[in-house]
């Protein structure tokens, strides 16, 4: 599988730009990610990544969109907790890029 | 590429599915499969039950530790199926009592069914899938 350098670090990602190893993950990697999905990182984009790094310490999944769209207005309310509020952080699917921005594999029951 | 469920098959009907687990959780790879079968099934709004028997009830159980065998602790993901929509787990009472299982040794809450009341719920289902 592809090596990428990120800060200086070498790093294993899946053919989709995943990473393989999600121990090796910090905020660098969570960075080039972002950069990568063109996404711009705000505080807001933090907190969707940092609850799915959650998540994934609980459960060990990567959530679909519609569970990590509940979920997350379970613990921060519906006004985020919602498609629109996500769609507009996360363009191209939350649960797809926040979950590489995040270091996860990709969502199970994502085509 | 798009989320599953976002899609739309335009049929509408909703099937009964039940997903038979039979196998220890680690030495094969049924029950992970299964699980992500499950998970992906989830998608789909169908009614689905998920049944623990014979070892397959190992799957279910508390303090599970795989550091040493080396592969991912997915006993944690059986709790994140109620987030999926996914509330009915339902264990065999014979397979429980011959391995010295109770409920309380499990991870998720479910129901625990006699043999006959586990074949009315089998013969109730549109569909029966056996990892």
């Amino acid at each position: 599988m592809p090596m990428v350098n990120i800060a200086g670090k070498e790093v294993e990602v899946d053919e989709e730009g995943y990473l393989v190893d999600l121990s090796q993950w910090n905020e660098d990697i969570a960075k080039y990610m972002a950069v990568e999905e063109k996404v711009d990182l705000t505080d807001s984009h933090w907190e969707v990544v940092n609850f799915l790094r959650e998540y994934y310490a609980e459960y060990q999944i990567a959530p679909a969109v519609r569970v990590l769209t509940k979920a997350i207005g379970k613990k921060l309310g519906p006004e985020k907790g919602n498609n629109k509020y996500l769609y507009e952080l996360f363009p191209y699917g939350p649960a797809k890029q926040a979950c590489k921005i995040a270091g996860l594999p990709k969502p199970t029951g994502c085509i | 590429m798009s989320d599953m469920d976002e899609m739309d098959d335009g049929s509408g009907i909703i099937k009964k599915f039940m997903f038979l687990n039979r196998k220890a959780p680690h030495g094969t790879v049924y029950a992970l499969e299964g699980l992500e079968v499950v998970l992906i099934t989830a998608a789909f709004d169908q009614d689905v039950s998920l049944v623990f028997t014979d070892d397959g009830v190992f799957q279910l159980m508390k303090g599970i530790d795989t550091k040493g065998i080396e592969v991912k602790d997915f006993s944690k993901t059986y709790r994140a199926l109620e987030g999926y929509d996914i509330e009915k787990l339902y264990v065999d009472q014979a397979s429980m009592d011959a391995r010295g299982l109770t409920e309380d040794d499990l991870i998720v809450d479910v129901t625990v069914l006699s043999v006959d009341e586990m074949a009315n719920l089998m013969a109730e289902q549109d569909v029966v899938i056996s990892f």
